[in-house]
């Protein structure tokens, strides 16, 4: 399989070369081609100023990126296979939703017949037949996403980026978007590279994805991977919440003397009868499906994910907490 | 559908240059701000330069050549009581009209802020910039037909039994004079009219910017009319008022043109600049002239700025 | 709040202040029709269309008229170039001396005319320029330059700056680019920002009577008709061709610029 993107100890640094703000910092990747790729990161973690790079929309300062194998350091974003859904959409506010759709080919010369039919049938994909006429200030939120869509994918291009895709949209509205895009890649076949901030939607969505830190990558796998075994205590907590223990907290949970990761939902509640395991519950949120208790344990808050249906302790009250030893990831990081 | 190559060929001299200034941003910063910066740095900015250096020259009192060489005389010549009365005149006009402005600009400004909505706010909208943008003789012009000694004026004063008043008012030494149109008086009310939309417009916009709930909470704290306008509206009303002064009273200092259709002969800075470059041909004194109010509005905006009103503008 | 509604008081002052802004250019009106031509007599004595007849046909007002449509063409031409490229590299960057790029272009309006005139007299006498039409084209288009950047950098301002690189994203060379996406919906501010600058310039008289030398721009033969009158009711003819002159690009401007939250002419 090729890579469709390589990142080679990518840096992109502003402001002075004496106290430089480091937006992406030595960063290493490879996206493959047709995956579903994911950046994931609190903002301000550079995912976005990558995303940025591979458009061409940024400069590297350091480093090299390859498109397909080909070096783009001097290839400005007009010339790039590569096309991008803005998060605030970017549709060209005096044109009406198909001359929108159709720019990409107009601007290569392809006559008005032809890129016109193409539009309408880009339409038809993203189930907006009919909408042709329209400008964009016509429609909703979740209509100008699908217009930002369709112009792009007319392009054919190699790579699609994603910038925060759903963002603006609503719950019940992202869900649906999600599933969707994840159809429309699988159809498609074409790399689609897409930035959150969302873990959830990473999760589900993505083939594999990269977790950003302070400009640089935390980890990088499949979903799976990131979730069960958080390389760093970053990830750990910002991938799905974890537990994060200290050195100390894990030799008491029967672990090595190191940092260590445990999922709340591998957390049971049981009675307080003499374990080692005991602490305070000190606060309860329901969460519907689940509530999230908190237990304060070894000074240490720790929450543990109770079913609906079984009856929430009190607070104050003194539970045990029993789990799976295999669930314990114990982390590199000392 | 994944055959097309990953890089696009490049089309032509259009991809190239957009290459370019893709890979160079400050150029094409340069391309664009070159042609600008050259004009108002050469024409403008070159010929401010130049105004400093004249002022700083003299002119020959036998020959009545300009005398290319350093010296502050001319500065100097600035000090003598005819010019000074000038000066003062000019300032001592520049504040009343930015008052008179100030004072019949504040009903318009608060009505068209708070309470004008849909078509009234547009006429409110239109009523103010027509004005400021349309033709400054015509409007200067208009005032003199009115003015005039047999103009509509007088005419309403006799209509209505009040030629006393108008009298009276013309009487008035150093204000009054002839008639309306060839005393400071009427001056004054040109100048007035003239830059009135320029107080407005400022004044309006920060008086827009005063929240309902603010002045909800002064009336809710039992504040009564009065007091609310004195202790929440006009206070806010300032920077925009102050903004609007920088315009009244920098415009009326350099206008010489109205001084010289309506009002007596006394001169203001503006009309010495012009009657001195012109007439006397001492460009030197006009432009030393022409320095005062570059000097007093310096020192006009370093007050202003510090009291905020630049966030009006 | 205890009135929403404008007390009766200031109702009365405002909409008198209104009155008192557009009342007294009705006069000019009124005088271009009256049978006294020696001096402003109110009520007019009589009524005639004569006048309309004989400026037609005065021989001095034509060059004038000519002269101020060219420069202010010009001047507005080139004020439309150099305000455009300014407003397009302040718009967007941000980068070393910008605010003091920002002040040189508002000086020359900030300042009083009669500055920006005396300067450009000085430096004709220094450099021993002889004055012309050119002369008058150069101190017009550089207080003209702020009306049009003024215009076009709000505007520049409100658009997305996604559209541009939308735009390069779906491949659009920087000149497409410029033609497809950033002139249309530039268009209208630039025009607004150009019938404002031509009203500005064909009006003008404070900086010209310094850079005009013997030539006569319609505002400067008005003046000098206002300083030696001399058949009255032509000059009042002749202001209501400058008072259209002036009103109609400025009403054009506002309708061009009303649906934005940048209508145009709120700074001059």
């Amino acid at each position: 399989m090729t890579a469709a993107v390589e990142f080679i100890g990518v840096s992109r640094h502003f402001g002075p070369a004496s106290a430089p703000v480091k937006a992406v910092d030595g960063v290493d990747l490879t996206i493959a081609e047709g995956s579903f790729f994911a950046m994931l990161g609190p903002s301000g973690s550079g995912k976005t100023t990558c995303l940025r790079l591979i458009s061409g929309f940024e400069k590297p300062t350091g480093g090299a990126i390859r498109i397909f194998g080909q070096d783009v350091s001097n290839v400005p974003p007009n010339r790039r296979n590569v096309n991008t859904v803005f998060q605030d959409y970017a549709l060209f506010p005096h044109m009406n939703v198909r001359d929108n759709v159709a720019y990409g080919l107009m601007v290569k010369g392809v006559d008005r017949r032809t890129r016109e039919a193409r539009a309408e049938d880009m339409l038809a994909l993203v189930k907006l037949d009919g909408y042709g006429d329209r400008k964009p200030a016509q429609l909703s939120g979740g209509q100008r996403q699908r217009v930002a869509l369709a112009r792009a994918l007319v392009n054919e291009p190699k790579v699609l980026l994603l910038d925060e895709p759903l963002g603006a949209l609503d719950l019940k509205l992202r869900e649906a978007m999600q599933d969707e895009l994840k159809a429309l890649q699988m159809r498609l076949g074409i790399t689609f590279v897409f930035v959150t901030h969302d873990q959830s939607e990473a999760l589900s969505m993505a083939d594999s994805l990269a977790v950003f830190n302070e400009g640089r990558i935390a980890q990088i796998g499949t979903p799976a991977q990131v979730y069960a075994q958080p390389r760093t205590r970053f990830v750990a907590d910002f991938v799905g919440s974890s537990n994060v223990l200290s050195p100390d907290v894990t030799r008491a949970f029967g672990g090595p003397s190191k940092w260590s990761s445990l999922r709340p939902e591998t957390l049971r509640l049981v009675p307080a009868d003499g374990l080692a395991l005991a602490g305070t519950v000190t606060t309860i949120r329901y969460l519907g499906a689940n509530s999230r208790v908190s237990v304060n344990l070894l000074g240490t808050e720790v929450a543990a994910l109770l079913p609906a249906g079984q009856t929430a302790p009190e607070p104050g009250a003194t539970v045990g907490l029993s789990f799976d030893p295999t669930a314990l990831h114990v982390m590199d990081e000392a | 559908m994944t055959s097309a190559p990953a890089i696009l060929p490049e089309r032509g001299i259009a991809d190239r240059l957009t290459a370019i200034f893709w890979r160079h941003p400050r150029l094409l910063l340069f391309v664009l701000l070159t042609p600008p910066l050259l004009w108002l740095g050469v024409v403008y900015l070159g010929s401010l330069l130049a105004l400093l250096l004249q002022s700083f020259y003299s002119i020959d009192d036998f020959s009545g050549v300009v005398k290319e060489e350093f010296t502050l005389k001319t500065y100097a010549e600035l000090f003598r009581a005819q010019n000074l009365d000038i000066i003062l005149r000019t300032l001592l006009m520049s504040a009343a009209v930015t008052i008179g402005c100030a004072i019949i600009a504040f009903p318009i400004a608060y009505f068209a802020a708070r309470f004008a909505r849909g078509r009234w706010k547009a006429v409110f909208y239109l009523g103010v910039m027509l004005p400021l943008w349309s033709s400054y003789l015509v409007k200067v012009y208009a005032w003199k037909l009115i003015l005039a000694k047999e103009g509509i004026i007088t005419w309403a004063a006799e209509g209505v039994g009040l030629s006393m008043i108008l009298n009276a008012i013309l009487a008035i030494p150093g204000i009054g004079g002839n008639s309306l149109s060839t005393s400071p008086m009427g001056t004054f009310i040109v100048f007035v009219y003239v830059w009135l939309p320029y107080m407005i417009l400022p004044m309006q916009a920060s008086l827009e910017r005063v929240p309902n709930s603010m002045l909800e909470a002064s009336a809710d704290l039992g504040a009564s009319k009065a007091q609310t306008f004195r202790t929440v509206i006009l206070p806010l009303a300032m920077p925009g008022m102050i903004a609007g002064s920088i315009f009244t009273f920098s415009l009326t200092m350099g206008d010489y043109i109205i001084p010289q259709i309506v009002g007596t002969s006394a001169r203001f800075i503006g009309l010495a600049v012009y009657q001195l470059q012109g007439t006397a041909g001492n460009i030197p004194l006009a432009a030393a002239f022409a320095v005062v109010p570059i000097i007093i509005m310096l020192i006009y905006l370093t007050i202003a700025k510090r009291k905020g009103a630049f966030d009006a503008l | 709040m205890h009135s929403d509604r404008a007390s009766l008081g200031l109702k009365i002052a405002a909409v008198g202040g209104l009155l008192f802004l557009h009342l007294p250019i009705l006069l000019i009106f009124l005088y271009a029709f009256t049978t006294e031509d020696k001096s402003y007599q109110f009520p007019p004595p009589g009524l005639t269309t004569q006048w309309f007849g004989v400026a037609w046909n005065r021989e001095d007002i034509w060059p004038p008229l000519y002269l101020s449509l060219s420069v202010a063409t010009i001047a507005t031409f080139i004020a439309m170039i150099l305000g455009t490229l300014v407003s397009a590299a302040m718009a967007r960057t941000s980068f070393f001396g910008r605010e003091q790029i920002s002040l040189l272009i508002i000086l020359p309006i900030a300042l009083p005319g009669v500055i920006t005139g005396m300067s450009l007299r000085s430096a004709f006498s220094i450099m021993d320029i002889p004055f012309s039409t050119w002369t008058i084209i150069l101190g017009h288009a550089t207080f003209c330059i702020v009306i049009v950047y003024n215009n076009a950098v709000a505007r520049f301002r409100r658009l997305s700056g996604g559209i541009l690189e939308a735009s390069a994203d779906l491949g659009a060379n920087s000149f497409q680019t410029f033609r497809y996406v950033l002139l249309p919906n530039l268009g209208t501010a630039l025009l607004a920002g150009g019938m404002l600058a031509f009203a500005l310039s064909f009006d003008e008289v404070i900086v010209t009577t310094f850079t005009a030398g013997q030539q006569s721009t319609l505002p400067i033969w008005m003046l000098q008709e206002l300083v030696r009158p001399r058949q009255r009711p032509v000059t009042n003819v002749v202001a209501i061709v400058v008072f259209t002159a002036t009103f109609i690009p400025i009403l054009i401007a506002y309708y061009l610029t009303r649906s934005g939250s940048e209508t145009a002419g709120a700074g001059k």
